[in-house]
């Protein structure tokens, strides 16, 4: 039973992480590899806020996802812009510019037990015979909410056609009308602002720091992977599994295990089957 | 001069999502014939040559070539067993010298068996082959960078990397498409020397006056079948290739 | 008659050097043989010469960047074949283990432990990474950032060879000097060897698999066997250098698997100029130096260069020793128009 509660917890935790990552790279074809900076940034840029201009933490909060959503969108302006069309060096350009940001977070000193966020409420309530804090319930809420949003905001609005649009084949999406800049700063923007919502509400389950902005960026990638990318179904499931089998890595091997359940997921899925359980991008498969 | 069945199609069927590119298509080509494909943009001429030279795999039938099941083998695998094809959209690497472009399948480990594509041979061995498809070596025409030659001379680029190969059995993908009269008239009587020297052509056109005067058979397709085969007089007298190039007559009242 | 306004243009001409070193008569003058020699003998000259003149310091930084530029000189020959790699670290990790483990378990010496962890890395690397050859570039690249990635948390969390704590007080070189001089001489051999093929007839395919790989399928070569050798030579290359490491160092750790190994020499490829061999190599030179000049700031290099990476990718794509090598052979004027 513990299993299951604990397993279920985890699979949101992932879909957070993975949300805004998909947002932009499944659904509208942009990779942002600083994803997992932008989220250890949220983090900091709430402790900020809150412990050296003492703002409230909802505050705090509010306006550190605005700051993280303009980031996205800056990124897309300065760095993105230069070298669309080519995936790989989208790649290598936002991965890069991500370590950038965790390594000279990491420089400043940003880590030790007093870079902590608080908890919304303390306490917690009994499921069974487990015991399950309100951070994480709170967690399980805002988790379902973003997925559903995501869901019928790529499903039934006409922006999120746009990005799907974007996604499959700028050419046409262009010659109908959608500014692909406009449309995929905005894909981008909302896609951080995402990421950053994840981190207020994750993180205070913890400790900040850098590391963990590496592991945001490999669960995102592998929920996203595994899941298929142009696919929300296919994220949900691909997070349960990722978390389901973290959960069971911790208990049968051990929580030093839990990590490798990701990296060997994304490199199994990518060899076997590269367009995920649901994804439909067949050409990610062989060529031939 | 015809002799045993090298090339043999049956029933082969491809569908692209919703689309039937091809259905049931069946027909024999014995060695040394040249065979003439036609039929109107979109009727699966080009899948089919996708389908026998293993760049797609169908779902259903068999490419039997030389008495083996070549079905679903890897491109170069069925390249190296003799057939050599060109690309409709010429696939040239343009920012190499046009004799570079034909290093590439010299370096082949079938043209290593025939002809010894020798390390340092190669280049020669270019340039000669060049020179017989009318690229004039004095004016240094095969030095120049492929992307600066015209049209003409790209198509026969890329029919002169077909022959490198020294196929068995070349396929031709409207090598006349964009080539002016007398770039046709250059290179008609060259393929019309290859075919008189052993080799069993497919040629795929849209030009019907020049394919006609060169091919003794000719087969038309439509929306992915079969629907004549014979003497080119034959099937342009057939009613279903009149209505696939031309239409039907409607009457307006 | 209204004035028109002065319009110039910049016109690029070869130097009459360059078209007289051409052709073969280059050898009957002094001039021309120099102006060919100097470029390719100059970086011999100075690289050889260098360790006796630094001091013991930058003498290591020497060897650092010479262990890099091993494996920028690999990522560039992947890349010359269309497979861009995000995974350096992993062939630096085999190799460096190889020897690291054949020298801590069985106390074989450098001269048996690096031709074996070489080979043994190349083809290691060529078949964990076979299977994922016929992926699209972006989707290779990700699992060449995962595998060593992978492979460090493995030896972190099951403790197999030596674990966190790596396997220490392994056999070094015979004499201090020999390491360096067989680094730099590896890395000299390897500059000019990758040249050298690239612009053969063997080079030529691998360029052209880049390019358009269906057309040189239709031309009956198998281009996956050909990635698979790139793979195995990259590896072997990478594994080398990760072995040379081990011995120099006289210790392996997971460190071996690192990201800075793998982001390190794309930056430096993509400074120099992918494609040339000769821009990985200067870009690394340039790269390692910086850092360990810039140690005093910690964690703020890895930013650095990845600032650069991003600079050299957006701003300069052909690379410094492009502009470099335009320089020596063109010069510029300015030529009115109209």
């Amino acid at each position: 039973m513990s299993l299951l509660v604990y397993g279920t917890i985890t699979s949101i935790i992932l879909a957070l992480y993975a949300v805004g990552f998909s947002l932009a790279y499944g659904i509208s074809g942009l990779a942002n590899f600083a994803h997992g900076a932008l989220y250890i940034l949220t983090g900091y840029s709430v402790w900020s806020f809150l412990n050296q201009l003492g703002l409230p933490y909802f505050l705090s909060a509010l306006l550190s996802v605005i700051i993280i959503g303009f980031l996205g969108f800056a990124l897309y302006w300065g760095l993105l812009l230069r070298v669309r069309g080519v995936p790989l060096a989208e790649l290598i350009v936002t991965f890069a510019a991500g370590i950038a940001i965790l390594e000279l977070l990491m420089w400043k000193g940003f880590y030790g037990i007093q870079y902590s966020l608080p908890l919304f409420v303390r306490g917690g309530v009994k499921l069974g015979e487990v015991a399950v804090d309100y951070q994480r319930l709170f967690v399980i809420g805002t988790g379902i909410v973003l997925v559903v949003l995501l869901y019928l905001f790529v499903h039934h609005t006409k922006i999120g056609l746009a990005f799907r649009g974007m996604a499959q084949n700028e050419r046409t999406a262009l010659s109908v009308g959608i500014e692909s800049d406009w449309i995929g700063s905005l894909s981008l923007a909302v896609g951080s602002a995402l990421a950053a919502v994840a981190a207020v509400v994750v993180l205070p389950l913890g400790v900040m720091e850098s590391a963990i902005g590496y592991e945001v960026l490999i669960y995102a990638l592998a929920v996203a992977i595994i899941g298929g990318l142009e696919s929300t179904p296919g994220m949900i499931v691909g997070s349960f599994i990722i978390g389901f089998g973290q959960v069971a890595t911790a208990k049968y091997l051990g929580p030093k295990w839990m990590i490798i359940v990701p990296l060997t997921a994304i490199i199994l899925v990518l060899v076997v089957r590269p367009s995920g359980l649901f994804g439909q991008f067949k050409e990610l498969e062989e060529r031939i | 001069m015809e002799g045993n069945t090298i090339l043999k199609i049956e029933k082969l069927s491809k569908h692209f999502g919703g689309v039937q590119a091809m259905l049931d298509v069946s027909f024999s080509l014995r060695q040394g014939e040249f065979l003439g494909i036609i039929g109107p943009n979109g009727s699966g001429k080009t899948t089919l040559v996708n389908l026998i030279t293993g760049f797609v795999k169908p779902d259903s039938g068999k490419v039997i070539y030389q008495g083996k099941d070549i079905t679903g083998k890897m491109p170069y695998n069925i390249a190296g067993l003799g057939i050599a094809r060109t690309f409709q959209m010429v696939r040239l690497f343009y920012n190499l010298p046009a004799y570079k472009n034909l290093i590439i399948p010299l370096c082949s480990s079938r043209v290593k068996k025939l002809r010894g594509g020798k390390y340092g041979e190669r280049d020669d061995v270019a340039v000669d082959l060049l020179d017989d498809m009318g690229f004039e070596r004095d004016s240094f025409v095969p030095y120049k960078l492929a992307g600066s030659l015209p049209h003409g001379y790209l198509k026969r680029l890329d029919l002169a990397r077909a022959m490198a190969l020294r196929p068995d059995l070349l396929i031709l993908d409207e090598l006349f498409s964009g080539m002016a009269m007398s770039e046709v008239a250059s290179t008609l009587p060259l393929i019309e020397k290859f075919h008189e020297e052993g080799l069993t052509i497919i040629m795929i056109e849209h030009r019907l006056k020049e394919l006609f005067r060169v091919v003794g058979r000719v087969m038309v397709l439509n929306y992915g079948q079969k629907i004549a085969e014979g003497s080119p007089e034959e099937v342009m007298g057939t009613e279903d290739v009149k209505k696939a190039y031309l239409g039907i007559e409607v009457e307006i009242t | 008659m209204a004035e028109v306004e002065a319009r110039y243009r910049k016109k690029r001409l070869d130097r009459g050097i360059k078209a007289r070193a051409d052709t073969i008569f280059a050898i009957a003058s002094y001039r021309e043989i120099l102006y060919l020699i100097l470029p390719r003998a100059l970086p011999v000259i100075i690289l050889l010469s260098l360790p006796l003149v630094l001091p013991g310091y930058w003498g290591k930084v020497l060897v650092y960047a010479c262990i890099y530029g091993l494996l920028a000189l690999s990522w560039d020959f992947l890349a010359s074949c269309g497979l861009f790699s995000l995974g350096q670290a992993f062939f630096l990790g085999i190799g460096a283990y190889i020897a690291g483990a054949l020298s801590y378990y069985f106390h074989w010496s450098p001269v048996i432990t690096l031709p074996i962890a070489t080979i043994g890395g190349g083809v290691i690397s060529a078949a964990l990474l076979s299977p994922v050859i016929r992926l699209r570039g972006v989707y290779f690249a990700m699992v060449t950032l995962m595998l060593p990635m992978l492979f460090m948390k493995m030896i972190e969390t099951t403790g197999l060879l030596g674990g966190t704590h790596g396997l220490p007080a392994l056999k070094p070189f015979p004499k201090g000097w020999a390491g360096t001089y067989l680094v730099i001489g590896v890395f000299l051999v390897c500059l000019f060897i990758f040249r050298r093929i690239i612009n053969e007839d063997y080079g030529l395919v691998l360029r052209a698999i880049r390019d358009d790989d269906r057309a040189v399928m239709s031309a009956a070569i198998n281009i996956y066997w050909r990635k698979i050798q790139a793979l195995f030579v990259a590896g072997a290359v990478g594994s080398f250098a990760g072995a040379f490491m081990t011995h120099h160092y006289q210790f392996v750790g997971m460190s071996a698997f690192a990201l800075d190994y793998s982001i390190l020499p794309v930056a430096a490829a993509a400074l120099g100029g992918p494609g040339t061999f000769a821009g990985a190599a200067l870009g690394s030179m340039i790269l390692v130096p910086l850092s360990e000049a810039l140690r005093a700031l910690g964690g703020m290099r890895i930013a650095i260069y990845c600032v650069i990476l991003i600079l050299s990718v957006i701003a300069l794509p052909e690379g410094i020793f492009h502009y470099i090598e335009r320089k020596y052979h063109q010069f510029e004027r300015l030529v009115r128009v109209g």
